[in-house]
């Protein structure tokens, strides 16, 4: 479904992904975890689309197609869904009417029939009742004044409503109580099926005890260091990342 | 020194062409039965003459150059003319809002494209020119006695060549539900033609009443409305004004709105300025009595070469007033927006509670905006607060939107159309509203959307 090559990414005119090689099949959960720094969400965001990164080498195929050509929202309708780590507010605009703008935009492309007010909002108080996401949510303009926990638990709701094929959720789980918590993790893992991708990015091993990932990636200075199983999560919880950190400097002289 | 004396002989000519005209209404209007107006009148030229028009040396006018209106010839408008068929005024119409409408044709009242409804007893609405012989009481009254003819010089050119406009009065206790609608129409003319529409408006004590001022072109004609409206508000009443500018990108407007607010009063004035070459948009209510309050919303739009002055001036005169100014703008292209907002707080208005907000979206990079707070405070037991906004369209909120599928265009209408609506969703006639959404929405750039987003 999505196969990252040698990709490196400068921000700033600093170099920040360093030549990142990643393969996701369908059906697949994977994790990719590191220390602050390390281009976690540089890695979420160009896969989302964000402008203010300079892609100045290696390539990205989503469902066969260069995702790099691709323009943000075009991503979203092909089915890539990225949960921000910090969800913008925007005044003035009802998360009602943004959702149903957003879920009609990608049912236009996957050539479904539009949703009106009623089907959309008969859709959306059932996600939000499985979500137990607070149905005020929907008067409120999109995260305007929401707490962190909330604009987390919209995000998921969002990609409850969008159905993602492919679902990135940058850091989703800092920050939150283990009951809000507990509510993403039912969210994503609703979501996990045959046909669908998801790519967890986190600095903690916590979120992974409800997520459990299939691969767990290690990214340390712009490149993935180790791959392994969900048991090597628990490795890094009790040795921390220095211990990749290390093993990765001792392995630098002999790759360089 | 030759530039000097070159620029004295220009303002002198400037003046001159209007000391002409002023001659010729002069010996007319005395004999429609204005008579007692006549000194006025001409009291008001004097002052006229002898201001001048203002430049930019002069600080109520600092941002804003009015050489273009100063130098045009503008000719008053003709007698005949052409008379908009009922159609062409079709689009202006509020669907959904039931109340009396008045037409003015180039200033003129235009009794067969009018058209009013039924009101209450105690409610009169007709054109100023018939209620100088029909209600001379109460235009003695009130009319010019309010408006500061003294000081500015476009209110004393009005009130030097008043003809017409519209008179609404509402008797003490008396609640007029629908909106009442005056709709001033420029039509193409030959030669640029000024008008100065003049309204009046007397809410008694205990009475509500909403008044929608309406300029609209037909044709790209450069006309000058210099409009003065003046409004009484009795005790515990209530006036809702709507300004709606949305005359030709060739226009010049000046509308000065001055509202006298009795004890607990309460006045909504709401702006939405889209047209005109240049416009400036004068807002000054007196607080004159305890405990009244005042709501002054306005959302400007600009693009092109298009020049927007809003000159707001809240003065606070008695105890326990309080005053909420909100202005938006979204400039584009290489227009100019000015924001000036005066609040003025005697020394007896103890206890004022004033507050104003000015947020601005510049579209590009020649886009340009002067906001400016001034505070005059002279009471010792006041809370004034003023905050101001200048930015650019947020990327971050457009990168989210784009993220879950809305198109970059749409994307940027749906910002710029909440921008928009927090200056919109204040106006409570949902009719007017409606409208206005729709006007604002196809202002926006292509993609803004039609139906509510909040």
């Amino acid at each position: 479904m999505l196969e990252i090559t040698n990709l490196h990414v400068k921000a700033g005119g600093r170099e920040i992904l360093k030549g990142v090689d990643l393969r996701v099949n369908a059906g697949e959960v994977h994790s990719i975890m590191g220390p602050n720094g390390s281009g976690k969400s540089t890695l979420a965001q160009v896969l989302a689309g964000r402008e203010t990164y300079e892609v100045t080498a290696g390539k990205v195929t989503y469902q066969g197609r260069n995702l790099l050509e691709m323009a943000p929202e075009e991503r979203a309708c092909e089915g890539l869904f990225m949960a921000f780590q910090y969800p913008v507010e925007i005044p003035g605009v009802g998360n009602t009417y943004f959702l149903k703008a957003a879920l009609n935009a990608i049912r236009k492309a996957r050539g479904l029939e539009e949703l009106d007010a009623m089907d959309f909002l008969t859709l959306a108080k059932e996600k939000m009742t499985r979500l137990e996401v607070d149905d005020r949510l929907l008067t409120r303009s999109v995260n305007e004044g929401f707490s962190g926990g909330e604009k987390k638990r919209n995000e998921i709701f969002q990609m409850a409503v969008l159905e993602p094929r492919l679902a990135i959720l940058d850091e989703t789980d800092s920050g939150l109580d283990i009951d809000a918590l507990r509510i993403v993790a039912a969210g994503v893992n609703s979501l996990r099926s045959p046909e669908r991708a998801i790519l967890v990015v986190t600095h903690y091993q916590r979120l992974l005890n409800y997520i459990v990932p299939d691969f767990v990636h290690v990214l340390v200075d712009g490149r993935i260091v180790k791959s392994g199983g969900k048991e090597l999560a628990l490795e890094l919880e009790a040795k921390g990342y220095a211990w990749v950190e290390g093993e990765a400097r001792a392995a630098a002289p002999a790759t360089a | 020194m030759r530039e000097g004396r070159q620029t004295v002989t220009a303002v002198v000519h400037e003046v001159d062409r209007y000391r002409e005209s002023f001659a010729r209404l002069e010996a007319g209007a005395a004999a429609k039965g204005w008579a007692w107006f006549q000194p006025v009148r001409r009291d008001a030229m004097a002052r006229f003459a002898d201001l001048g028009f203002p430049t930019v040396r002069d600080e109520d006018w600092r941002f804003t150059n009015v050489a273009p209106i100063a130098q045009t010839a503008f000719a008053p408008a003709p007698d005949w003319g052409i008379t908009p068929a009922p159609r062409d005024l079709v689009p202006f119409e509020f669907p959904g809002l039931a109340g009396s409408r008045l037409v003015f044709v180039n200033g003129r009242y235009a009794a067969g494209l009018s058209s009013l409804g039924p009101l209450p007893a105690g409610v009169t609405v007709t054109s100023l020119a018939q209620a100088f012989p029909a209600h001379p009481d109460l235009l003695q009254a009130h009319l010019a006695r309010y408006a500061e003819y003294h000081q500015d010089a476009f209110t004393a050119l009005n009130t030097a060549f008043v003809e017409d406009g519209a008179f609404v009065s509402v008797r003490r206790g008396t609640v007029l539900e629908e909106p009442i609608h005056l709709l001033y129409v420029s039509t193409q003319t030959p030669a640029p033609v000024i008008t100065h529409p003049r309204n009046l408006i007397v809410a008694g004590e205990d009475s509500q009443v909403t008044v929608v001022e309406d300029y609209v072109s037909l044709g790209d004609g450069v006309g000058f409305s210099n409009a003065v409206t003046e409004a009484v508000v009795g005790q515990n009443s209530v006036l809702s004004h709507y300004l709606i500018e949305r005359e030709s990108p060739q226009a010049f407007n000046v509308s000065t709105l001055r509202l006298h607010q009795g004890r607990s009063s309460s006045v909504t004035s709401h702006a939405v300025l889209l047209g005109g070459a240049l416009v400036r948009n004068n807002v000054h209510p007196v607080l004159a009595g305890e405990g009244g309050d005042c709501l002054i919303n306005g959302l400007f739009l600009a693009t092109g070469r298009q020049h927007v002055d809003n000159y707001m001036k809240v003065e606070h005169a008695s105890p326990h007033c309080g005053s909420r100014q909100f202005y938006n703008g979204i400039l584009d292209g290489q227009s100019h927006g000015v924001f000036h907002g005066r609040i003025i707080v005697h020394k007896d208005a103890q206890k004022t509670d004033a507050k104003q907000t000015n947020r601005n979206l510049l579209l590009s990079e020649d886009a340009q905006i002067d906001t400016k707070p001034q505070l005059e405070i002279y009471a010792d037991d006041v809370k004034c607060t003023h905050g101001a906004t200048i930015g650019q369209i947020d990327e971050d909120a457009i990168f989210y939107l784009r993220s879950r599928g809305i198109p970059k265009e749409s994307a940027r209408g749906l910002l710029l159309f909440a921008f928009a609506g927090e200056s919109l969703q204040r106006m409570k006639v949902e009719a007017i509203r409606t409208h206005l959404e729709a006007l604002v929405a196809q202002w926006l750039p292509q993609g803004a959307p039609l139906e509510d987003v909040r």
